[in-house]
C-alpha cells in the first residue's frame, strides 16, 4: 500500500479549536501565574477603558443647573424640500415612537395652526366700545407635549387621550392670553371662539421650562385641529432628555421617527458643554491615556516574560509534541495561542473594569453614563493584540528548538 | 515478501563540530515488520543518533534511510513530522508527560497532530490506556502515578495511533528491575499484537527479551540477521 513517494502520509494538521483547547489547558493548569500575567493588561486596558468612558460622560454633562433644561432639549422638525414642501412628515403617534428610545424622558408634537386671520374672542357679541377680540397664536399639541415642555398648570387641567381621540373643542390658554380674553377660572366652563369656532377651556397654564410662545397662545388637542383645521401633520417634535443623553437621543430620533429616511428630518441638539469637555480631556485624558499605556506596555513584556519562562521549562514537552508529529509550525502557534488569550482574557477583564470604573464615577456624580459602545468592545481586542506581539519572541524561540536536543535536555 | 520496515544503506551521521563528531559511521541493516530489535553498546556510542534516525527525527548525513519504502533524506520537515505523528510512536527513559494534565490528556496529545477527529481522540486514547493496564487511572494526574505507570501512559500515548513502529529509548532505565519486568511483559504482548519495537538499553534483561541483536561501537553497527 505504497502511496506516491513524495507523500506517504497526510501532513500534520491542528485546527483552531484544539490550538485554543491547548493553549487554554495549558493556562489552566497554572492559574496562579496566569492570573498574575494578566495583571499589567487588565490595567492598562481597565486605564484606557475608564480613561475614554470618564472623558465621554464629562462630556454629556453641563455645569450649572441653569443650562439643564436647554441641555436636555431636542427638537426635530421636516426638512424643507425645495419645492416648499417637506421632505418627511412628522408621524401621528411621534409620542409613543420617541419614549420607547432611551434617555427619552416626555415627548409631544406642537404644530401652529394657521387660522387665516381669525380672531380670538371670549364673548360670542362684538361690542364696539371696547377691544374683545385679540390676534392669538392657535396651536395644537400632543397631549404628551406638556410633560416636555415641563408645563405648569395655574388651574384646571391638560387635556388628554380622550379629548384627543375624540376632537373634542378644548382648549388651554397660555397666562398671557388668558389675561387678554379676560379669563381666570375654568370651573364655570367658559368658552373662547377663534373665529367662529367655539372652545371650551379646560386650563389654564401657569409656566412652561421651555417653548414659551405657548405662554402666550391657545393649545387645543391634535385630534380636534385634525377635525376642525384639517391638520396634515404635526411640525415639530419636543423631546425632554436625560441629562447628558441628548446627543444620543438627537441621533436616534430621526430614525424612530423616519426609518424609510431619517435625513429628511432636522434634528435641534444642544451644544456638547465644551469647556467641561476641554478641561476633563486635558487634565485627565492625557494623564490617564499615558497611564494606560504605560500600563499595557509592562502587561506585554509580562506577559513575554512569563511564556518566555514558560518556553524554557516545557522544553521536553515541546521536544515530545514534535515527535508525535508537530511541526515548528504548530509549536510557534500553541505559544502564541497561550499569550493570545492571556492578553484576550486581561482585556475582557480590563474592559468589564473600566466599564465598572465609568458607572460607578457616574454614579457617585450623579452624571449619566456615556460611552461609545466600540470602547469596551476594543478592549479585548487591544489585549489579544498585546498578547500576540508579547508572544511573537518566545513563539519563535520554542520553533527553533532542535526536537532532538529538547528530548534530551528537557525534564 | 514485504517491504522491509527500516532500510538502512550506508547511513553515516555527522555533527559538524568544532570538533566534527561522526556519531553513525556505518549502519547498513533492515528491520521487518513485527521485529523486535534491541540496540546496545556503550554510552557515547552513537545508539541514541541511530535511533532518532530511524524514528524520523534526524536525517542521514549520507546514506540512504527508507522508511516504509520512503526516502527519509528527501523528505521535508512536515512530511517528516507526518510521518512521525502516524506511523512512529516513542518511548522515552524521562517519559516526558506533561504535568497537569491528566493520564487520558497525555495519551490524546499523541493523537493531536495527525488529523484524528476530536471525538475518535478520546475513544483511542482510553483504548490505549486499557491496552497498558491503565484503565483505572485514566483521570490521574502523572504526579500521581509511581514511575512504572507513568511509563506506561508514555506507551499508551505511543501506541495510540496505531503505528508501526515503536521507538524505546532505555525505557526502563528510570524504572527498578520488578517494574522493568512487567514493562518488557508488556512489550513482549505489543509485539504478539504485531508491533515491530526497536529499543536502545544497556539492560542485559532488556536484550534477553529481544529476537535480534544490533551493536554499536563508535558508530558502527553490527546487527544480527
Amino acid at each position: 500500500m505504497t502511496s506516491s513517494a513524495s507523500h506517504p502520509t497526510p501532513t500534520p494538521r491542528l485546527s483552531l479549536r484544539d490550538l485554543g483547547a491547548e493553549a487554554v489547558a495549558s493556562l489552566v493548569a497554572r492559574p496562579v501565574r496566569t492570573a498574575l500575567t494578566i495583571v499589567g493588561t487588565v490595567l492598562g486596558v481597565g486605564a484606557l477603558v475608564a480613561t475614554l468612558g470618564i472623558a465621554s460622560t464629562a462630556g454629556g454633562q453641563i455645569v450649572g443647573q441653569l443650562d439643564v433644561l436647554n441641555a436636555t432639549k431636542v427638537t426635530v422638525q421636516g426638512r424643507p424640500d425645495p419645492s416648499g414642501g417637506l421632505l418627511t412628515t412628522i408621524p401621528w403617534d411621534a409620542e409613543a415612537r420617541l419614549l420607547r428610545l432611551n434617555g427619552v424622558e416626555g415627548a409631544g408634537t406642537l404644530t401652529r395652526i394657521d387660522v387665516a386671520g381669525a380672531l380670538a374672542r371670549s364673548v360670542p357679541i362684538r361690542d364696539p366700545l371696547r377691544q374683545s377680540e385679540f390676534a392669538i397664536d392657535l396651536y395644537a399639541a400632543s397631549t404628551g407635549l406638556f410633560d416636555a415642555v415641563e408645563a405648569t398648570l395655574q388651574t384646571g387641567r391638560f387635556f388628554d387621550i380622550g379629548h384627543d381621540r375624540r376632537g373634542d373643542p378644548v382648549a388651554l390658554l397660555g397666562p398671557g392670553a388668558a389675561r387678554r380674553l379676560n379669563i381666570n377660572r375654568v370651573d364655570i366652563q367658559p368658552v373662547i371662539f377663534v373665529g367662529d369656532t367655539p372652545l371650551t377651556v379646560i386650563g389654564i397654564l401657569d409656566g412652561v421650562g421651555r417653548n414659551h410662545v405657548l405662554l402666550d397662545a391657545i393649545v387645543i388637542p391634535d385630534g380636534t385641529a385634525r377635525r376642525l383645521y384639517g391638520l396634515a401633520a404635526p411640525n415639530i417634535v419636543i423631546i425632554r432628555t436625560a441629562l447628558g443623553a441628548a446627543q444620543l437621543v438627537g441621533a436616534q430620533a430621526p430614525v424612530a421617527l423616519a426609518p424609510d429616511n431619517p435625513h429628511g428630518l432636522i434634528v435641534a441638539v444642544p451644544p456638547e458643554a465644551t469647556a467641561v469637555r476641554a478641561a476633563v480631556q486635558s487634565d485627565v485624558d492625557a494623564l490617564f491615556l499615558v497611564l494606560g499605556t504605560v500600563a499595557l506596555l509592562i502587561g506585554a513584556v509580562g506577559i513575554a516574560n512569563v511564556t518566555l519562562v514558560s518556553v524554557l521549562e516545557r522544553v521536553g514537552e515541546i521536544g515530545l509534541r514534535r515527535a508525535v508529529g508537530a511541526t515548528r509550525w504548530h509549536v510557534a502557534m500553541q505559544f502564541l495561542a497561550e499569550s493570545a488569550v492571556m492578553g484576550l482574557a486581561g482585556g475582557i477583564l480590563g474592559s468589564s473594569i473600566g466599564t465598572l470604573v465609568v458607572v460607578g464615577v457616574a454614579a457617585t456624580r450623579r452624571w449619566t453614563p456615556v460611552m461609545d459602545f466600540t470602547v469596551p468592545l476594543a478592549g479585548p481586542a487591544l489585549g489579544a493584540v498585546v498578547g500576540l506581539i508579547a508572544g511573537a519572541y518566545p513563539s519563535w524561540r520554542a520553533a527553533r528548538l532542535d526536537p532532538i536536543e529538547a528530548l534530551r535536555t528537557g525534564p | 515478501m514485504m517491504t522491509p520496515i527500516v532500510e538502512l544503506e550506508g547511513v553515516k551521521r555527522r555533527y559538524p563540530g568544532p570538533p566534527p563528531v561522526e556519531a553513525v559511521r556505518d549502519a547498513t541493516f533492515t528491520i521487518r515488520s513485527g521485529d523486535y530489535v534491541a540496540v546496545v553498546g556503550p554510552s557515547g556510542s552513537g545508539k541514541s543518533t541511530l535511533l532518532n534516525i530511524i524514528g524520523c527525527l534526524d536525517r542521514p548525513s549520507s546514506g540512504r534511510y527508507r522508511f516504509a519504502g520512503h526516502d527519509v533524506g528527501q523528505l521535508p520537515d512536515r512530511e517528516l513530522a507526518g510521518l512521525r505523528g502516524r506511523n512512529i510512536g516513542f518511548v522515552f527513559q524521562a517519559f516526558h508527560l506533561i504535568p497537569h494534565r491528566t493520564a487520558e490528556e497525555n495519551v490524546e496529545v499523541g493523537l493531536l497532530y495527525n488529523r484524528t477527529p476530536r471525538a475518535r481522540r478520546r475513544n483511542l486514547a482510553r483504548a490505549a490506556l486499557q491496552r497498558v493496564g491503565l484503565g483505572h487511572r485514566i483521570g490521574f494526574l502523572p504526579l500521581h502515578l509511581s514511575g512504572g505507570e507513568q511509563q506506561r501512559v508514555a506507551i499508551a500515548r505511543a501506541i495510540a495511533a496505531q503505528p508501526s513502529l515503536l521507538i524505546c529509548d532505555e525505557p526502563t532505565g528510570n524504572l527498578d528491575s520488578r517494574t522493568s519486568e512487567s514493562i518488557l511483559e508488556l512489550f513482549d504482548n505489543l509485539r504478539s499484537d504485531g508491533l515491530t519495537i526497536v529499543v536502545a538499553t544497556h539492560d542485559p534483561a532488556v536484550t534477553a527479551h529481544a529476537e535480534r541483536v544490533v551493536e554499536v561501537t563508535d558508530g558502527v553497527c553490527a546487527a544480527t540477521p
